[in-house]
């Protein structure tokens, strides 16, 4: 056995890439070298922490040291003095990880993890998810070994079944009853996916679980082709997740190695075998036929259910098709029972969710909560709350398929039933924030200026229809709003949801319908009045300066960058309305706080 | 993979290696002093003494680290050892040659190497 006296952690997701976290390693490894640590010091990349808002995030164990934003730089002060010495270097720890007395938190304790309860996410963070061993040491493919041998394919469905498990794909149907079908349906080959499609503006939870435990979606949709009778599995996962697509090539590889995908796993007469399937990231191509079309090669265009994939899917054969967090629930309900599963969340709604925190929020990143949290407590507890103190206008849920939630009810438990209850969704895990500053007739505008570039355009509902939906709202934000534009957006949006081929043009009118429900008095502001009050919409700005307050310094007049303001040295200046761009440069220099704008 | 048993053979080979990362694990703490006064001590030969015989044994839950000044800097390189329940063992003007005899006497078999202790010095 090598031994090594301490392992630093350093996330490798996506978030943490970005801001630079391979530059850390490589400087890690540099000044490792330098002070003959390499033999005492394990460097691990790891998956998400969650906390993408502080990356790039660096975790040193045995003492469980949370540092924050490290970059090359500071990795020489943390050798030297932490990993060399045994000092940690307080000053570069994640603010809320010590207490007063500079004694280290355990991660638990932090505020952004209190609340938190990973299950999907239990290995992201912890483990090297480009080595098999590590998934084994925490329990990987037990689960599989006890499905094989010790259960029917039919008393694995019944677990899962008894778990209570829902899609986490958004719509929320029971997982075990899905697979019921499936084993069912009747089929010489079937076929068992996988949707990491993930498109959502916003959303990144599938991406974090496939960088940061690859192999607890193999395992599962492994179990999945032991149950319902399938040798093949696809991951369809995007082409823009290209270091998702590298572990998973990675673990396939591994797991191929290791017996534990192809012919008889566990020395049983069940043989399986995972493809990766590259999305070109079409947003269409997350709703299931659509997908499964492309699995085949095909244009990415959805087609009329029924039939169910779980009867004619992937080449015409049975197709079992769940999201990829979905499947990272499914090995520790085969290990820990239904019994234990249904313990957590809600009455209808089991388990936890997954949540991407985006937007106004100060802890943006990656969060695990109990079905039944409320949205106050994953806002302000775990998020940390809104910048700058400002206050909470509205979140929104599920992306371009959701809709939003207003402040009156920030106490509502988040679960499938209660979200779709106030016009929302649960979605696939998409939540941002939004604040005063936000504009809800521009939020609405962006997400069907989405949905509209999505469009597959097969049928017309949802290619013409959210279409004129969407020139609708151009004009309102540009101030040429009409008498009657409301109505004629609910009506649209009504036929539209009723009538559209697939999930995204049926979701599509949702961000628009909500956001009158709860918004109206801003559509009518900004028709009636000219007016848009969280001053978004360029053309309804006017930017004034106040006579009072203003003493003439002239600072205001040299920012213009398009001479607007005019005025005398020491006597009130004015802005030339015609001239204006509305680019809000002399609001930053006023020095006297004279400039208003709305 | 053919059996279960193989399963549990990789999970045990690599828990051993990962076990650190818990929070708080159980297990026995090796602390090394390792201020100026340790280093200057020679603590360094210890911390790697130590890590040498951790690895050829296979002592999978214990922990080796560093601390600052412990405070009797004439009896550096000092070390502690918690051992689960116990109390804390503090030994003096370790070298490698004690380190080997102490793991082997106190981490193993759970016997208090006394004539190297803080309590025999003074």
């Amino acid at each position: 056995m090598e031994f090594f006296r301490s392992h630093v952690l350093i996330c490798g997701g996506t978030g943490c890439h970005s801001s630079g976290s391979a530059d850390v390693m490589e400087t890690f490894k540099t000044e490792l070298a330098k002070n003959n640590l390499e033999n005492e010091i394990k460097l691990v990349q790891t998956g998400c922490f969650g906390l993408c808002e502080v990356g790039p995030v660096v975790i040193v164990y045995p003492e469980g040291a949370f540092y924050s934003r490290i970059t090359s730089d500071d990795v020489p002060r943390i050798v030297s003095e932490h990993l060399l010495k045994g000092r940690i270097v307080t000053d570069l720890l994640y603010h809320d990880s010590i207490h007063e007395d500079e004694i280290i938190k355990s991660l638990n304790e932090v505020g952004f993890y209190k609340k938190q309860e990973r299950l999907a996410l239990r290995n992201c963070g912890v483990i090297d998810p480009e080595r098999i061993e590590e998934y084994i040491a925490f329990d990987g493919y037990k689960a599989l070994g006890k499905a094989l041998l010790e259960m029917t394919p039919e008393q694995t469905i019944d677990v899962i079944k008894a778990s209570g498990l829902r899609g986490r794909g958004g719509a929320g149907f029971p997982t075990g009853l899905k697979w019921e079908f499936t084993a069912k349906a009747q089929g010489d080959k079937k076929y068992v996916c996988c949707n990491a499609d993930e498109g959502d503006p916003g959303a990144f939870m599938d991406r974090s679980v496939l960088e940061g435990d690859p192999h607890s979606v193999l395992e599962a949709m492994t179990i999945a082709g032991y149950a319902v009778g399938s040798d093949q599995g696809y991951i369809y996962v995007r082409a823009e997740y290209p270091i998702a697509v590298n572990r998973l090539t990675i673990a396939i590889g591994q797991a191929r190695e290791s017996g534990l995908l192809g012919k008889n796993i566990f020395g049983t007469d069940f043989s399986f075998d995972i493809e990766l399937r590259l999305g070109a990231g079409a947003f269409v191509c997350g709703e299931e036929t659509a997908l499964i079309a492309s699995i085949e090669g095909k244009r990415g265009e959805p087609r009329p259910r029924p039939p169910f994939p779980a009867v004619k899917g992937v080449f015409g054969k049975p197709t079992l098709l769940n999201n990829v967090e979905t499947y990272a629930n499914i090995p520790q309900i085969i290990l820990n029972g239904p019994e234990w599963f249904r313990s957590i969340g809600t009455e209808k709604s089991k388990g936890t969710k997954v949540f991407a925190l985006g937007g106004k929020i100060n802890n943006t990143g990656l969060v695990e909560v109990p079905m039944g949290t409320t949205l106050r407590e994953i806002i302000y507890e775990i998020g940390g709350g809104i910048p700058k103190g400002k206050k909470f206008k509205a979140a929104q849920t599920g992306g371009p398929s959701g809709g939003c939630i207003p402040a009156d009810h920030l106490d509502t438990p988040i679960d499938y039933d209660s979200l779709a209850q106030i016009g929302s969704m649960m979605g696939s895990g998409g939540l941002i924030v939004m604040d005063q500053d936000n504009c809800m007739v521009d939020i609405a505008r962006f997400f069907l200026d989405f949905t509209v570039d999505e469009s597959c355009g097969k049928c017309p509902p949802c290619r013409i229809g959210t279409k004129r939906m969407l020139e609708i709202l151009d004009r309102i934000t540009k101030g040429q709003g009409e008498e009657g534009d409301i109505e004629k957006l609910e009506e649209l949006g009504k036929n539209i949801k009723s009538s559209a081929l697939c999930g995204l043009g049926q979701t599509a009118p949702n961000p628009v319908l909500s956001t009158i429900h709860y918004f109206r008095d801003e559509y009518e502001a900004h028709i009636r009045d000219k007016k848009c009050t969280a001053g978004v919409c360029q053309a309804l700005l006017q930017i004034t300066i106040l006579p009072e307050p203003c003493r003439g310094c002239g600072l205001c007049k040299k920012a213009c960058p398009v001479d607007a303001i005019s005025g005398e040295r020491k006597s009130p200046h004015t802005i030339d309305q015609s001239k204006c761009i509305k680019c809000g440069a002399c609001l930053e220099k006023c020095p006297f706080k004279a400039i208003v704008k709305g | 993979m053919k059996s279960l048993k193989e399963l549990e053979e990789i999970k045990q080979r690599t828990l051993d290696s990962v076990n650190l990362r818990k929070d708080r694990s159980g297990g026995t703490r090796v602390v090394v002093g390792m201020a100026t006064c340790g280093i200057a001590a020679g603590a360094r030969p210890v911390l790697l003494a130590f890590l040498e015989e951790v690895k050829k044994r296979n002592l999978g839950d214990v922990t080796v680290s560093q601390t600052g000044c412990i405070g009797v800097c004439r009896l550096e390189p000092m070390v502690e050892i918690t051992c689960p329940g116990e109390e804390k063992v503090t030994y003096v003007s370790m070298t490698a040659d004690k380190v080997r005899r102490i793991v082997a006497e106190h981490l193993v078999n759970g016997q208090v190497v006394t004539e190297y202790t803080i309590g025999a010095a003074e």
